[in-house]
């Protein structure tokens, strides 16, 4: 059962390595990388859905000894869950990357007017091709790791290949000085979850799973102590607010699709990470569920609004990517909070969500960072102020798009809005369980606050669609970078359509993908009594999105009956009166967001730079405002320049002398001896 | 069957006469002798018979919202009890999707308003958003308060649950919710004192603007879809108010109209004695109608907890 990903994960390095060797040419490399990762995505997703649906486990030990013990790997459905989301969203960036680094030529034989791609560089993306299929096989190893070395081992791997992949373009300032804080951001939490596992490993009496598990549950202040380290440690990867810093700066600093991989899985396995190790720690007292809904809730909403507050359209994705996590952090506390009250259906409903929102904000993420860099490619600005009316130009692009923002803001029907409804339904039951038991308040209002905090951030995400869709697609270029723009090539068409088709898919048919989280939800929940079929939650989500297209159908024919033979005037968009409007009197992004925002002053700085008009005759007026990330500009630099400025005061002994140091040298020496003479060597 | 021709009807037949009487209303407080009742069929009808205009810069995506914000509203007609106790599409968890449903709706009036590239229009779906993420708590709360009472998550359970009267002694949060909905209802259908649909061109209004370039029978489309937007959220606040004989239709349908026909009353009453509110008002209004919903929820823990 584990062959097939051995194999996969076999042909993705090959290929990695073979791009390496052909380094010279471009498309070479790329056909390359991208071939072998396409085929390897294909044998995992075939081999995790076949296991996903017809069962099973297994565990293999790799052939060689290391002084920590055997390596084990194995696959069970939690894995093959996470499997189907990595060869999924990667084999599709794959297939895009191919096309976005391609030929220049071809862009020029689909654009009216020869666009040379204004992003990307002309240099060798052998090395990139390398990382993407390192980073893919160590994402795909974190998953079948069965003992905590090769865990962590596979871990470091996927952070540093993520890091060459975000540095791809180190020539710019700012890509270098992302790299520099998702490098130390890893690093943070693979401290944490080193911790961790020598926690565990010291219960179990060995790092391999198997050990752990036999150990049973430990005890409470163990468990609550190795639920911190995970929430934290994975936390860091996974993006959870207030852990979130290094993802606003990497996703927009790296190419677009490695942000679509990164944003969409990659962070994932922090998900996959938390719940691996709950699933060691035995029944959860309520206080984690409790915690885990608010970080979902705060990462949720902060998430979102400072998403609203962006004008960079990767960075405004990246933030959304913060909320995501959120909405799936959300559905795992109230899977805890099923478990921690004896509610199994509650437990089932709200992992089912958080395991089919991960698959999902894969989808949608993915499509949607494809999107921003077709229009990268097609404009060479990911500036939302500077596009706009790019929906004539290129319509495939706008379409997927569009079908990929109504989706992430969970509308039906569409796959976000699945996820959001199996939440939905656990909270409200759980809520509803609870309320008449004595002794219960606590998880009551807990399930209850997931309410108001999901349609917040459903309604809030949406105003961030409409900003971005709009600004970007609709009226009018606001600046020349959009003449000439066009739909990109082929091979980036075709992922963000495939990707569009899923969200739809699964989004008017969810009973499908339900059956895919089905295995893993019950894994993650244990216990013996079998628990009910998830299609019957979402039974009826067919015949509604059926309605609803009949209705479309049946508007649009009485509209064309209507309108046949009417009178149609055409002109310009009425500006009340105004003759000469440009198209720079458009509403921007910044005025959009504002009012949206306006409520939310208390959660959300944003300083301002203004120079307004004075006097009667005012000459040039400035008007800047900008969002600041609380975390990094108030949290996290002062703490960092006050932990450089106390490693400052120990430089002191740093003066470049080669005597002093040997000095330094000699002293240790006899101070060591000094110290061993009395024992006489013990 | 001839109950779900019975809802059909209603739904097609019956919002715009709502639309009417708050005409009325408005105009006897103004001392105006004011339109004819069924004045809004007849607006519809010149409209559905009209050619259109339509601004160079819009795409496809203008001229199909006005048809996909009417087919959410449509659909989520059929997930409401109307005339009796059940809809014709009833599950598990039908008041979430009717929910979102109206939120599908909105997203692409939005879209469709961006598609013109006019700052008029820009400016209203920007305060149509804002307004639109914080009436969205405060109806998902109110409804909550209602499903955690009935420990049930579809219409039908709920109404079934909590049967004439039940707003009194057992379950007086009800109350509370259906002053939370009726605040929800004023925001959503763009009434005073959230926004004012008389005004056409000034820049104190949020829908209207939106949908200032539309013309002809996609206009009737949008007039027909705010009424049934009305319409919908009067017939959950009959339905939680007032008893529904579970055995004859007729008798349903008669109450259910009655009842709406009150609600429009209300809120010409309210358009006709309140000022809009400022802009910057508008969001305290809808966050006090999300603090009272949470209150009421309160009230459920509290009394389940004893």
């Amino acid at each position: 059962m584990i062959w097939p990903f051995a194999l996969a994960m076999a042909i993705q390095l090959a290929s990695g390595i073979a791009a390496l060797l052909f380094r010279r040419s471009n498309r070479v490399a790329l056909a390359i990388g991208s071939a072998g990762s396409f085929i390897a995505s294909l044998i995992g997703v075939t081999a995790a859905g076949q296991l996903l649906l017809s069962g099973g486990s297994a565990v293999a030990a790799m052939p060689w000894q290391l002084p920590v013990g055997e390596l084990l790997v194995g696959v069970d459905a939690l894995s093959a869950f996470f499997l189907l989301c990595i060869y999924l969203v990667s084999g599709l960036s794959a297939v895009y990357a191919a096309g976005y680094f391609g030929d220049p030529s071809d862009s020029k034989a689909v654009a009216p007017k020869a666009v040379a791609p204004k992003a990307v560089a002309p240099k060798a993306v052998a090395p990139m091709v390398f990382s993407f299929a390192l980073l893919v096989v160590s994402m795909a190893g974190i998953t079948l790791a069965r003992d905590g070395v090769l865990f962590l081992v596979a871990w470091e791997l996927m952070s540093i290949s993520g890091f060459f992949l975000v540095t791809f373009e180190h020539e710019r300032q700012e890509v270098r000085s992302a790299g520099t804080v998702y490098l130390i951001a890893s690093h943070v939490g693979v401290v944490l979850l080193l911790i961790l596992f020598m926690l565990l490993a010291q219960h179990g009496g060995g790092f391999s799973f198997a050990a752990i598990t036999a150990a049973g549950a430990p005890g409470p202040y163990l468990a609550n102590a190795c639920f911190i380290l995970a929430l934290v440690g994975f936390g860091t990867k996974a993006g959870f607010w207030s852990l979130h810093t290094w993802l606003p700066e990497a996703h927009p600093a790296a190419p677009s699709h490695i942000s679509a991989t990164m944003s969409g899985v990659m962070i994932k396995l922090g998900i996959y990470g938390v719940l691996r190790v709950l699933s060691f720690l035995g029944p959860p007292p309520l206080w984690w569920s409790v915690s885990v809904i608010g970080l979902g809730v705060v990462s949720g909403v902060l998430g979102v609004l400072h998403a609203l507050a962006q004008h960079d359209l990767k960075r405004l994705l990246a933030y959304h990517s913060v909320e995501n996590i959120g909405i799936i952090a959300i559905g795992i506390g109230v899977g805890l909070l099923g478990q921690s009250t004896g509610a199994p259906v509650v437990a089932l409903l709200g992992y089912a969500g958080a395991l089919l929102h991960t698959l999902n904000h894969g989808l949608f993420k993915g499509l949607l960072f494809h999107g921003a860099g077709s229009v990268l490619h097609a404009t060479g600005t990911k500036s939302l102020d500077e596009l706009g009316g790019l929906g004539r130009t290129m319509p495939i692009t706008a379409v997927t798009f569009l079908i990929g923002s109504a989706a992430i803001s969970g509308l039906p029907p569409l796959n976000g809005f699945i996820s959001e409804l199996l939440i939905y339904l656990g909270a409200f039951r759980g809520a509803a369980v609870l309320q008449s038991e004595a002794g219960q308040s606590p998880g009551t209002v807990a399930a209850l606050a997931v309410i108001p905090a999901l349609a917040l951030i459903g309604g809030l995400a949406a105003a961030c669609f409409v900003k971005a869709y709009g600004t970007i697609f609709l009226g009018h270029p606001r600046t020349a970078a959009c003449d000439g723009a066009a739909d990109p090539p082929p091979g980036m068409r075709l992922p963000m359509i495939i990707g569009a088709a899923l969200c739809v898919a699964i989004g008017i048919w969810p009973a499908a993908a339900l059956r895919l989280v089905e295995r893993p939800a019950s894994l993650i929940i244990g216990g013996a009594e079998p628990l009910p079929p998830l299609g019957q939650f979402v039974a009826a989500i067919p015949l509604v999105a059926l309605v609803l297209v009949a209705v479309v159908i049946g508007l649009i024919g009485l509209r064309y009956a209507l309108m046949r033979n009417r009178e149609v005037a055409v002109g310009p968009t009425w500006g009340c009166g105004y003759e000469a409007p440009s198209s720079r009197m458009q509403y921007t992004a910044a005025s959009f967001a504002e009012p949206v925002l306006e409520p939310f002053a208390v959660a959300l700085k944003r300083p301002v730079h203004a120079d307004l008009p004075k006097g009667y005759f005012p000459a040039a007026a400035n008007y800047e405002q900008h969002a600041v990330d609380v975390i990094a500009e108030y949290v996290l630099a002062p703490a960092s320049f006050g932990l450089l400025s106390a490693l400052r005061k120990i430089r002191v002994i740093q003066t470049g002398h080669m005597q002093l140091y040997l000095g330094f040298i000699l002293m240790t020496i006899v101070v060591l001896l000094v110290w061993y003479l009395p024992g006489g060597g013990g | 069957m001839i109950e779900y021709g019975v809802h059909v009807l209603l739904v097609v037949l019956f919002p715009l006469l709502m639309l009417g009487v708050i005409g009325r209303v408005k105009a006897l407080f103004a001392g105006r002798q004011g339109p004819r009742l069924l004045q809004p069929y007849f607006d519809v009808w010149k409209l559905l018979h009209k050619g259109a205009v339509y601004s160079t810069t819009t795409s496809w995506t203008f001229r199909a919202a006005p048809i996909v914000s009417l087919a959410t509203l449509l659909t989520a007609a059929l997930l409401l009890p109307l005339a009796s106790g059940s809809a014709p599409l009833a599950f598990s968890g039908d008041i979430i999707v009717f929910a979102y449903l109206l939120g599908l709706g909105r997203f692409v009036t939005m879209i469709a308003a961006l598609d013109t590239g006019s700052s008029f229009e820009g400016m209203g779906a920007s305060r149509e958003a804002a307004f639109a993420a914080l009436a969205e708590p405060a109806l998902l709360l109110a409804l909550a308060i209602v499903c955690v009472s009935a420990s049930a998550i579809s219409f039908h359970e709920v109404y079934a649950a909590l049967p004439w009267g039940s707003w009194g002694v057992p379950h007086p949060e009800i109350l509370v919710a259906v002053v939370v909905i009726f605040g929800v209802l004023l925001a959503e259908t763009s009434r005073v004192p959230v926004d004012d649909p008389a005004t056409h061109l000034e820049l104190t209004m949020i829908h209207e603007v939106m949908v200032l370039d539309h013309s002809g029978p996609d206009l009737a489309l949008i007039h027909c879809g705010s009424a049934l937007k009305l319409f919908l959220f009067a017939a959950l606040l009959v339905h939680l108010l007032v008893p529904f004989p579970t055995d004859s239709l007729w008798l349903g349908a008669l109450v259910l109209c009655t009842g709406a026909l009150s609600i429009a009353v209300l809120v010409g009453v309210v358009e006709s004695s309140m000022a809009r509110l400022r802009l910057v008002q508008v969001p305290q209004f809808l966050v006090g109608a999300s603090v009272l919903a949470a209150i009421g929820l309160l009230v459920v823990i509290v009394r389940g907890a004893q």
